[in-house]
C-alpha cells in the first residue's frame, strides 16, 4: 500500500540505525508517547536494533489502557440495561471490569455491538427508535473529531435516542505530569503523530521550552519511528530542545482546524482520571452543557459507581516511563492479556500486552522467545 | 487506537448532509467522512481514522522524506570515502 510499504523498508531502517549509532555519544532515554507507536516498536523489535545507550520507554498514549476501571464498570452497568444497545470500538470489549467484560455481558443477553465509526451508532439509533443507543466514547484528540461529529449530527438531526459515555483524554497535560514527577527519566519525546494531525504541534512548544526536552512529532511505521528517534538523539546531542516534525506527510503545524472547531463546539476541557496515574488537571473532554441530552453518564445516573484498582499493579510507573513491564513480578505470570491486573495489560497497545504478545515475558523467564 | 491508515479517494457523495467518500485501502473499499478535509478530491490520499479523514496526505512532504533519506545515504558514502577508519560496524 502506498505511503505504508515504503516506510517498512529494512534497508532504509538500517541506514537510520547506523546514523543514530554515528551521532550518539551518551546514553539517552526517549519516550514514545502513543500506544500505536509502542506496538510498532515491539512488533518490529526496533528497540533491539538501537545502540545500547538509546533506551526507549513507553508512554501513556493508550486510551483503552488509561480509561479508569470505574468508567468500565459504568459502561457495563449501562450495557446490561434491557432498553440499551451499547456500541463500542472492538478493543474495549475484552477489557475486564469488576464483574466480567462486554463479551460476557453480550453472552448474557445484552445488546452489545462493535462499530467501526461513531457514525454507525447514528444509523443504529435511527433504525431502533424504541431503544437507547449508547456509544462508549474513549480516545485521545485523534478520535475526538469523530465522536464530536456524531453528537453534533444527533443534536442537529434530532436523533434523541443517541448518547455517548465519554472518557476522552488529551496528551499535553500527561507529558507535563510525567516531566514534573521526581522519578522522571525521560529526556526526549516521540510526539503522537495522529493526535498532532488533528491538533497541530504548537501546544508542545511551551513544554519543550519549559522542561528543556526535544519533542519530535513522529509517525507509526518502522522508518518513521527510527527517523523520529534519530532526530531526537540529534537534538539531545546538540543540546537543542525544540518541537520538530518527522511526520510532515500527515501533520502540519496548525493541524486540522475544521476538526478543532468541531471539538470546541461540542466538548469542554475538564479534569480526568487516568487509570494507573490518577487525576490530571485539564486532561480531558466532557460534553458541553447544550449537549447534555446526549450525555449517557447523566441520563443513566452512573456517575456514583466507584471502583478501586488492584494494589500490586505497577502500570502507573510503566505509563510514566519509570519502569518497564519486565520489572513487574506479576508480568507474564499472574498478569497476562487473559487475566490483566492493570492498565498496560488490558489493550494490545499497552506496553505490558505488547511485550507479552511478542514473547518478551519468555525473556523475563529466561527462555529464548525464538523467532520474535 | 490512534491509528490512521492512508487511503485513496475513489468517489465522493453526500449522506445525511455530510460529504462522504469511498476510500480504497490497497484493494479494500470503505466509506469515510470528508467533513474535516473539505478540499479533498478523488485521486487524493487521506489519513482515515474511525471513518473520518483527519488529514490529506501531503505528497510533497512524503517525497521530501525520501529525498532526505537518499541524501543521507550519499552523505554517508562521502564520509566513508574520506574517513574509512571511522566506520563503525
Amino acid at each position: 500500500m502506498k505511503y505504508l510499504d515504503e516506510y517498512r523498508d529494512d534497508r532504509i531502517a538500517r541506514k537510520i540505525v547506523d546514523e543514530i549509532r554515528r551521532i550518539q555519544t551518551r546514553p539517552w532515554v526517549i519516550m514514545e508517547v502513543c500506544g500505536g507507536q509502542t506496538h510498532s516498536i515491539v512488533k518490529y523489535g526496533l528497540d533491539y536494533l538501537l545502540p545500547e545507550g538509546v533506551e526507549l520507554v513507553h508512554g501513556p498514549g493508550c486510551p483503552v489502557c488509561v480509561t479508569p476501571l470505574e468508567m468500565i464498570d459504568r459502561a457495563h452497568a449501562i450495557a446490561r440495561r434491557p432498553d440499551v444497545i451499547f456500541c463500542s470500538f472492538g478493543d474495549m470489549l475484552r477489557v475486564p471490569g469488576s464483574h466480567g467484560d462486554l463479551f460476557q455481558i453480550k453472552a448474557d443477553g445484552a445488546s452489545v455491538r462493535i462499530v467501526y465509526s461513531p457514525l454507525d451508532c447514528l444509523k443504529i439509533a435511527r433504525a431502533n427508535p424504541d431503544k437507547k443507543v449508547v456509544f462508549f466514547a474513549v480516545g485521545f484528540e485523534t478520535t475526538a473529531p469523530a465522536n464530536a461529529m456524531a453528537v453534533w449530527q444527533a443534536k442537529s438531526q434530532g436523533v434523541g435516542n443517541f448518547s455517548i459515555l465519554i472518557s476522552h483524554v488529551v496528551v499535553p497535560p500527561s507529558l507535563t505530569s510525567i516531566l514534573q514527577s521526581p522519578a522522571n527519566r525521560v529526556q526526549g519525546f516521540l510526539g503522537p503523530g495522529h493526535v498532532c494531525a488533528v491538533m497541530g504541534w504548537h501546544e508542545y512548544d511551551a513544554i519543550a521550552e519549559r522542561y528543556r526536552v526535544p519533542i519530535v512529532v513522529t509517525g507509526f511505521e518502522p522508518v518513521d519511528l527510527l527517523e523520529g528517534i534519530m532526530m531526537t538523539v540529534r537534538q539531545l546531542e546538540q543540546g537543542r530542545f525544540e518541537v520538530e516534525n518527522q511526520y510532515a506527510r500527515a501533520v502540519s503545524r496548525g493541524g486540522n482546524e475544521e476538526a478543532q472547531r468541531m471539538i470546541a463546539k461540542v466538548f469542554d476541557v475538564c479534569d480526568r482520571s487516568w487509570r494507573g496515574i490518577g487525576i490530571i488537571p485539564k486532561s480531558g473532554y466532557k460534553l458541553r452543557y447544550e449537549f447534555r441530552e446526549h450525555d449517557a453518564e447523566r441520563i443513566f445516573e452512573v456517575a456514583d459507581i466507584r471502583t478501586r484498582e488492584p494494589a500490586i499493579c505497577i502500570s502507573g510507573q510503566v505509563l510514566k516511563g519509570v519502569k518497564k513491564p519486565n520489572d513487574c513480578p506479576a508480568f507474564g505470570t499472574q498478569c497476562t492479556p487473559q487475566t490483566p491486573l492493570g492498565a498496560t495489560m488490558v489493550s494490545a497497545e499497552g506496553a505490558c500486552a505488547a511485550y507479552y504478545n511478542y514473547g518478551r515475558h519468555l525473556v523475563a523467564l529466561g527462555v529464548s522467545p525464538g523467532g520474535v | 487506537m490512534c491509528l490512521a491508515i492512508p487511503g485513496r479517494i475513489t468517489e465522493i457523495f453526500e449522506n445525511q448532509g455530510m460529504r462522504m467518500a469511498k476510500v480504497d485501502f490497497g484493494g479494500i473499499s470503505r466509506e469515510a467522512c470528508l467533513a474535516y478535509v473539505p478540499e479533498a478530491a478523488p485521486g487524493q490520499y487521506v489519513m482515515v481514522h474511525v471513518g473520518f479523514a483527519i488529514s490529506a496526505v501531503n505528497e510533497e512532504e512524503a517525497a521530501r522524506t525520501y529525498k532526505y533519506l537518499e541524501e543521507m545515504d550519499q552523505l554517508a558514502e562521502i564520509q566513508a570515502e574520506t574517513e574509512p577508519s571511522s566506520e563503525i560496524s
